[in-house]
């Protein structure tokens, strides 16, 4: 919104160890910049002398009962204060470890961070936790408040102490801190002003240190990247556009400009940038959620990237390693299916090694650890069924940052360090383990292929929804049936698979086809001809069901417009074809591969 | 407002479905008629009747379209979310909301365990079962609101405006626990105009809705039970 507001405004963070009074620090921020609402102050100083209770300035924000009651924060609050350069939105994290999830919430909002600690205390567990966290969360900009100078006669030597064994904290999980400021949230020292009490403090106060903060500015000149959410199709009133939706992370795109999907890798240019109710436009940039035309109707689904084609392009990958905080009450496991969000995409994810895990309250490194516990950061190598598009999340955070759900729940969140390449591990290791562990009897395939005069074979037939797949299928059995031939119809497919593009079942999706995999292996090697049928294939998922049906074969017929590539496809047929026909056409394929042997030739 | 709403149903050709709770009414458990307070009688009429015309246990009105009335909905199904435009800002309880809030079988809001939210990724896989609240303003303010209101004129009731006693309601609920603010606002641009000029800047939103004052954390306690 252009006419927003006049005045700029920052979310900002403020964490650190519990009790070392960072609710103190906003409360007394919101008091001296005159940000309360009338009254407040005055309605917290009467609660107090009511309930025989010091007042606090802490108290002006826990605004729940709990809160109230246990005297600590339990979720993020967002708080609203003016300095004379800027609007702040002001999130106190809790800082106890109870709630490291809440505290995440908040700090993930925020364009910069104050963490602070407690000059009597020291650096914390959760100093350094949160110091981590804040550096995988991506926010750059940090001070360092270094609170209760009072209880410490406001020594510049414990002070310095501090500063110099929390900077080369800092160094190691890459965050250089603008300043550290000694504090004393209760007296207002240096929180605004300049106190008369550290005289030998002469950098900016804590509130002109967040003043020097700068807002981030919307990747506008870096590579374009467009998550796709949806694709919206029309049919009303003669409306066939088909708008690809979603928000624009990063970049800029112009109407023509060439673009390239990921992970599929298909190619088309953008015809118009597409909105409700707006005029006429020639680019989206970085920020925007629009939607585009495309110059050639080529079929892609939710969750593949937009890329601009002469620029640096997303990785696709499968297997990649990256550093990961757990936040379930399960811990995390080798081998378990989770779910992995990053960006739009969806898909299964397993947890494959584990290459060490990091001890926060010491800041060492664990080698050999086998589980990935509540509260714990972790590297680790990462597989996903399917390709996906990433990006390092040091150059695209948007494209770059994931989260595990493990059983309904965001459990984990993670950043991408590095990309292995596309090979499928499991996948690979399954079909190797299969391969060696089944037990075969004195029939050979070969014994079986004489026995019953046919090759056995998967016959895949794939397309969009309601294209008449299903009525070939029959038909296709029915005459092979009718030949003599061993034939069945796997009508289970088309219900397991059958569901358009149904977000919900994204990620059981792979679930399915691996099993319909399984159960075509079993088929076919038993010597019969075996039809299915498959909405919306892709070619990855065809390699999977190939590479499970080995070593038979697989004969691809596509009715209408297809997802796979050209070169896939054994047969093409247009939608809702003539069934005796496109029968015709399927078992002369067969024949001509030698699948239909013959006897009277 | 109960004209605004039936005009826009009307005019948008709007599904409007509305539920009431008529025993708490008919028998007069409100204030300030019984003497009950406040937080007691928005318990009664918006948590009860939210909870239980969204499970669909208390029957549902439909505005009928072609009968221009509202006839008694045939679907007793419950629903298993609502969207609501509450905002951060609004007040402390809500502050604490998610964008994607779950809430159980009896509308029940676990404040304490509630789900992550970080990088534009949130909770979107739920147990059968779970109902859901989806705050799509969270993080919009009072001035965004009436900005929006202005770009894409937005047709709005007129309670909000001065009528020329120096007087407009800013936050508008019902007729005994809502109150006006002094104003000489007289259309949208005016409102911007003192939302910007910082006239508000130290008064509440709420201000003017009374049941918030009744108990430190009344509030909270409703939205815990399933206020909005």
């Amino acid at each position: 919104m252009a006419n927003e507001t006049s005045r700029e405004q920052m979310n900002i963070v403020v964490v650190g160890h519990v009790d070392h009074g960072k609710s103190t620090v906003i409360g007394r921020l919101l008091t001296d910049t005159g940000s309360l609402p009338e009254g407040k102050l005055e309605q917290v100083k009467a609660t107090c002398e009511r309930n025989s209770k010091p007042f606090e300035y802490a108290f002006m924000l826990d605004a729940l009962k709990d809160e109230q009651a246990q005297g600590i924060t339990i979720d993020s609050a967002r708080c609203f204060f003016k300095s004379k350069k800027r609007n702040y939105i002001i999130i106190d994290a809790p800082g106890h470890i109870e709630f490291l999830k809440n505290m995440i919430s908040g700090a993930a909002r925020a364009e910069a961070a104050v963490l602070v600690i407690d000059a009597k205390e020291g650096i914390q567990e959760n100093s350094r936790r949160h110091g981590y966290m804040v550096s995988m969360l991506g926010i750059k900009q940090v001070v360092i408040a270094v609170n209760k100078m009072d209880l410490i006669n406001y020594d510049q030597v414990r002070f310095e102490s501090i500063v110099k064994d929390f900077t080369a904290f800092l160094k190691n999980v890459n965050i250089v801190p603008r300043a550290f400021v000694p504090i004393s949230a209760r007296e207002g020292a240096l929180l605004i002003e300049k106190s008369p009490n550290m005289p030998w403090y002469t950098k900016l106060s804590l509130l002109d240190t967040i003043d020097s903060f700068e807002l981030e500015k919307p990747p506008e000149d870096k590579p374009f990247r467009f998550p796709v959410q949806d694709i919206y199709k029309f049919t009303a009133m003669g409306d066939d556009r088909r708008i690809v939706a979603g928000r624009v992370e990063s970049g800029t795109i112009s109407v023509g400009s060439d673009v390239v999907f990921l992970p599929s890798g298909k190619k088309s240019s953008i015809k118009a940038v597409e909105g409700f109710n707006i005029p006429e436009k020639s680019k989206a940039v970085s920020g925007e959620s629009t939607g585009f035309t495309l110059n050639t109707q080529i079929y892609i689904r939710p969750a593949e990237v937009m890329c601009s084609a002469g620029e640096q392009l997303p990785l696709v990958t499968s297997l990649f390693r990256a550093n990961v905080f757990w936040m379930g009450h399960q811990p995390m496991i080798k081998n378990k299916k989770y779910k992995l969000k990053l960006a739009t995409a969806q898909t299964p994810v397993w947890l494959v090694e584990i290459k060490n895990v990091l001890d926060a309250s010491e800041l060492s490194s664990v080698a050999n650890k086998d589980v990935i516990e509540r509260h714990d950061v972790a590297e680790c190598i990462f597989q996903t069924f399917k390709p996906i598009a990433v990006d390092l999340a040091s150059d695209f955070p948007a494209t770059g940052r994931f989260v595990i759900v493990d059983n309904y729940e965001i459990a984990g969140g993670g950043i991408v360090l590095d990309t292995m390449g596309v090979e499928n591990k499991l996948l690979e290791d399954h079909i190797a383990a299969r391969e060696k562990n089944w037990e075969r009897s004195a029939i050979t395939t070969g014994m079986r292929w004489g026995r019953f005069g046919q090759r056995s074979t998967l016959v895949l037939i794939a397309g969009e929804m309601n294209t008449g797949k299903i009525k070939v299928a029959k038909a296709l059995e029915q005459e092979l049936f009718n030949n003599g031939r061993l034939t069945y119809y796997l009508g289970v497919s088309n219900t397991l698979l059958g569901i358009d593009s149904d977000m919900k079942v994204q990620g059981e999706r792979a679930e399915y086809i691996r099993r319909l995999g399984e159960i075509a292996h079993l088929f076919t090697d038993a010597g019969l001809i075996l039809i299915a049928t498959v909405s919306d294939l892709d070619d990855y998922e065809l390699d999977v069901l190939s590479k499970l049906n080995k070593p038979n074969d697989v004969l691809i017929v596509n009715i209408g417009e297809k997802r796979l590539s050209p070169n896939k496809v054994d047969l093409e047929l247009p939608v809702n074809p003539d069934a005796v026909q496109a029968v015709a056409e399927i078992t002369a394929l067969l024949q001509k591969r030698n699948v239909l042997v013959e006897y009277y030739l | 407002m109960i004209q605004y709403r039936d005009e826009i149903a009307k005019k948008w050709h709007l599904n409007m479905v509305v539920g009431q709770n008529v025993k708490a009414i008919q028998e007069k458990r409100t204030f300030p008629d019984s003497g009950i307070p406040r937080i007691q009688c928005c318990g009664n009429l918006k948590t009860e009747a939210l909870k239980h015309t969204l499970s669909g246990e208390w029957p549902r009105m439909k505005y009928d379209h072609k009968q221009g009335r509202y006839v008694q909905d045939d679907n007793r199904d419950a629903y298993t979310g609502v969207i609501v435009g509450v905002r951060a800002d609004e007040e402390g309880s809500r502050s604490k909301e998610r964008y994607f809030s779950p809430r159980d079988k009896s509308n029940e809001w676990d404040i304490g365990d509630q789900p992550p939210e970080l990088w534009n990724q949130f909770k979107t896989d739920f147990a059968p079962g779970t109902h859901l609240r989806i705050h799509p303003l969270l993080d919009w303010t009072e001035l965004n609101i009436w900005e929006y209101i202005d770009r894409e004129n937005i047709p709005i009731i007129d309670l909000y405006f001065d009528h020329g006693n120096g007087k407009r309601y800013r936050s508008i609920g019902c007729a005994p626990c809502t109150g006006t603010v002094d104003s000489t606002a007289k259309n949208v641009k005016d409102i911007i105009e003192e939302l910007k000029s910082g006239k508000f800047s130290k008064i509440a939103e709420r201000a003017g809705r009374l049941q918030d004052k009744e108990d430190g954390a009344g509030l909270e306690s409703l939205r815990r039970e399933g206020y909005m």
